[in-house]
């Protein structure tokens, strides 16, 4: 048992350091907190196009396609000295997502095509997976693709699409056959968000953002070079992608780098003429918090050392998005409450004029409403119970 | 031992359920929130008509004679109906306060609440003060027969649709002495109040208020106002706890109204288990939230009261999360949206909970009381 790292993880982590030093200045100081976020696409771009010059976008891919192909280890520094830098997180959804799918199992002209340009921020990507009849029930999907010709005719709705009205491009899970079991009769397909016969609709979530959308397509043609793999196996390339997205939701880091602010926040709040900090109550549950933090960090650690030993791992990362996620609605509840009453104006009520009270209120209860969503997302925290019980222990 | 209504207490709440169906419907809610004004003042003056404002107030001044379960009644209601307009400010604190004190005051003001002719906000917060109501910095000072208020109070929910508002200053006494507290009745109108208007959570509307050598008129007694504003802001607590448990029904059984449509995996969700026992729990938070709700009210001035109180609160304030939060989770993505009810009513359930102190500060409270 050893919990140093190598001296060459520690250069690793410097450089890391170094480079953020220097990016920092470079970004506007409202890009920070990722849940804050209330972003422009150029906004959500200047830190990918950062990363990008520096080849370090994507992390994990292997580098014959661009990518960084760091050590999971190097990853986890990366991540982890990012957040605690509040740096701004890149999307996944090309870069983690749809990008390993197609280096995966993607064919050559698909590679050629579409890697460099999610490395570059060409395309922006969004996700075509929930419907609304298929949510935890994702298998059940129904949005229809026929083959006709040299296209697929593609009819039905997705919803749920995280920031569809910047997307370039969508990846679909699409019924192309129904007679099947439903987990057999699903493919993957690249749509062009420009096809004729696209609608995207707004959702407007908790916190006033106009984060997701409905997306429906009507009579959409796609060109049949979009299929990735092999008909109706998208299942199988949908499941790597969700064991991909698991592990990446709710990350400690993220959480870590919630409570630095939260205990900031709680530094400069005054209970009884005292720092909030100070407050014994607050303190406890500050504490407890970040005990379970603390752990969750560790069993990161294990998960980590276990992927860097080359283990496969499988169903466990549903511990992490299950965990993960309930610290990290914790820490937004925790830090609503700090702030007491200044957490109950309306952000959007003030537009482009000053808000009241104190700056680091602000959103706070935005990001309490907005982080209920984490444990809802990708495979709800019920369904991970589920995984665990069935592939985990046996049950 | 007897927990029902009186047949006043049921007509009140059946004339005013009917007339919140018919016309504050969610749809309606919608639609005003949506406006600058943010409500429509003809709900103000039905309230009035339906007697809503008088209920609680003494009849001496113009009410009806009732007291905190009238109020816990029309509470309840408001709250299944995500009303905004400030019931407990107007009625509550205002009323109680100037009934308390009496006098030329409450001659002249109680009947114009009970009439719905005036809308109070109660300026109690200050930046530092968080939910100490001893913390204040704004300070009144005496000149004749009248005071003048100088200081700044924070996020004073109702105060945009007010034309007058409760004010807690210090007439003496260091910062966080209970003694040199005093109440005063501020017309917001007068040279020396300024207002920033904007919204809250959930509907409400709320101002940052700062006074500037601004004219007020004492309740009570000077210096002797901590004891009943405590007892009033219990009082409001009490009648926001009805409120909360309105809330909590109607998510309650939107909850399990969606759970046994929303298919999934071939079947309704809410024939999982799991799913079906965080319901379960929520339903036993719902009763728990009643009784606390209930003890509040039926305790209030009791020598007991302030400790039920805040045990009340405290409770309450823990059911209210966890339901608001189960709501959501179970109803999913759909929970998530804007355009939904359930998120309106986890954001007044949130709101609610943070209304005059949180579950640590009640807690707290509690135990110094024991």
């Amino acid at each position: 048992m050893d919990l140093s790292f190598s001296p060459q993880e520690e250069a690793f982590r410097q450089e890391v350091k170094d480079f953020i030093a220097d990016a920092k200045p470079k970004l506007p100081e409202n890009l920070g907190p990722p849940e804050l976020a209330r972003l422009s696409k150029d906004d959500y771009m200047l830190w990918h196009k950062l990363l990008f010059k520096k080849g370090w976008v994507a992390p994990a891919w292997p580098k014959q396609y661009g990518g960084a192909e760091w050590s999971v280890t190097e990853r986890y520094i990366f991540s982890t000295e990012t957040a605690k830098a509040d740096m701004p997180t890149t999307l996944p959804f090309g870069l983690s997502m749809v990008g390993p799918v197609i280096y995966t199992f993607g064919n050559e002209a698909q590679k050629k095509k579409f890697l460099p340009r999610i490395l570059s921020g060409e395309d922006w990507w969004c996700q075509g997976y929930s419907e609304p009849g298929a949510g935890s029930d994702l298998a059940s999907l129904r949005c229809r693709a026929v083959r006709d010709g040299e296209h697929y005719v593609i009819n039905g709705q997705k919803t749920w699409t995280t920031l569809a009205q910047y997307a370039d491009w969508i990846f679909c899970l699409v019924r192309t056959d129904t007679n099947v079991k439903p987990q057999e009769g699903i493919s993957f397909l690249l749509i062009d968000m420009k096809s004729p016969g696209i609608t995207i609709k707004p959702i407007i979530v908790l916190d006033g953002a106009r984060e997701v959308n409905e997306v429906f397509f009507d009579n959409v043609n796609v060109p049949v070079e979009n299929l990735v793999g092999e008909e109706n196996k998208g299942w199988t390339y949908a499941k790597f992608l969700l064991e991909h997205e698991r592990s990446g939701l709710a990350s400690a880091s993220r959480s870590r780098a919630a409570l630095a602010r939260l205990k900031k926040i709680a530094q400069t709040e005054q209970s009884d003429g005292v720092p909030l900090i100070k407050d014994p109550d607050f303190a406890h549950r500050l504490s407890a918090l970040e005990a379970d933090l603390m752990a969750l960090e560790f069993t990161e650690l294990r998960i980590l050392s276990q992927e860097a030993r080359g283990e496969k791992v499988g169903p466990e990362s549903s511990i992490l998005k299950v965990t993960g996620s309930e610290i990290l609605q914790r820490v937004s509840d925790l830090a609503m409450e700090a702030v007491g009453y200044y957490a109950l104006p309306d952000e959007l009520s003030f537009g482009d004029n000053e808000r009241v009270g104190p700056d680091y209120a602000e959103g706070l209860a935005g990001v309490y409403f907005n982080t209920r969503k984490v444990s809802i997302y990708g495979g709800s925290n019920e369904i991970q119970r589920n995984i665990i019980a069935k592939a985990v222990l046996g049950l | 031992m007897d927990f029902s209504f009186t047949e006043e207490q049921t007509l009140l709440r059946n004339s005013l359920s009917r007339y919140l169906k018919d016309n504050y419907s969610y749809e309606d809610w919608r639609k005003f929130a949506d406006t600058p004004e943010g409500r429509d003042p003809h709900h103000w003056r039905q309230f009035a008509e339906l007697g809503l404002l008088a209920a609680p107030l003494p009849e001496e001044f113009g009410g009806l004679g009732g007291g905190p379960v009238e109020s816990m009644v029309v509470m309840e209601e408001f709250g299944r109906a995500l009303v905004v307009e400030p019931f407990v400010p107007t009625v509550v604190i205002a009323g109680d306060l100037l009934a308390k004190s009496g006098g030329a005051l409450a001659e002249e003001i109680l009947p114009k609440i009970a009439g719905g002719e005036t809308l109070i906000a109660f300026a109690f917060a200050e930046a530092q003060s968080r939910y100490n109501l001893a913390d204040l910095m704004t300070s009144a000072r005496k000149q004749g027969e009248a005071y003048i208020l100088n200081g700044q109070k924070s996020v004073v929910l109702g105060a945009p649709w007010a034309d007058q508002l409760i004010v807690t200053a210090r007439s003496g006494g260091g910062q966080r002495e209970q003694k040199g507290v005093s109440v005063f009745l501020v017309d917001k109108s007068a040279k020396g109040v300024t207002t920033r208007d904007y919204a809250a959570m959930s509907g409400v509307r709320a101002s940052e208020i700062t006074f500037e050598n601004a004219p007020a008129r004492l309740i009570g007694k000077d210096g002797e106002g901590f004891a009943p504003l405590d007892a009033v802001v219990d009082h409001a607590i009490a009648a926001h706890l009805a409120e909360a448990l309105g809330a909590i029904a109607v998510l309650m059984s939107a909850t399990v109204e969606y759970a046994k449509t929303r298919k999934q995996f071939g079947q309704p969700i809410g024939k999982f288990q799991v799913l079906q026992h965080r319901m379960v729990d929520m339903f036993i938070a719902e009763q728990q939230a009643r009784s606390a709700a209930l003890m509040a009210n039926l305790k209030l001035g009791d020598v007991d009261g302030a400790r039920a109180v805040s045990a009340a609160k405290a409770a309450a304030g823990k059911y209210a999360k966890q339901v608001g939060e189960s709501a959501v989770q179970v109803h999913g993505g759909i929970g998530m949206t804007d355009e939904l009810n359930v998120g309106h009513y986890f954001k007044r359930l949130t709101l609610l909970e943070m209304l005059y102190g949180s579950r640590d500060h009640h807690l707290r409270r509690m135990a110094a009381l024991s």
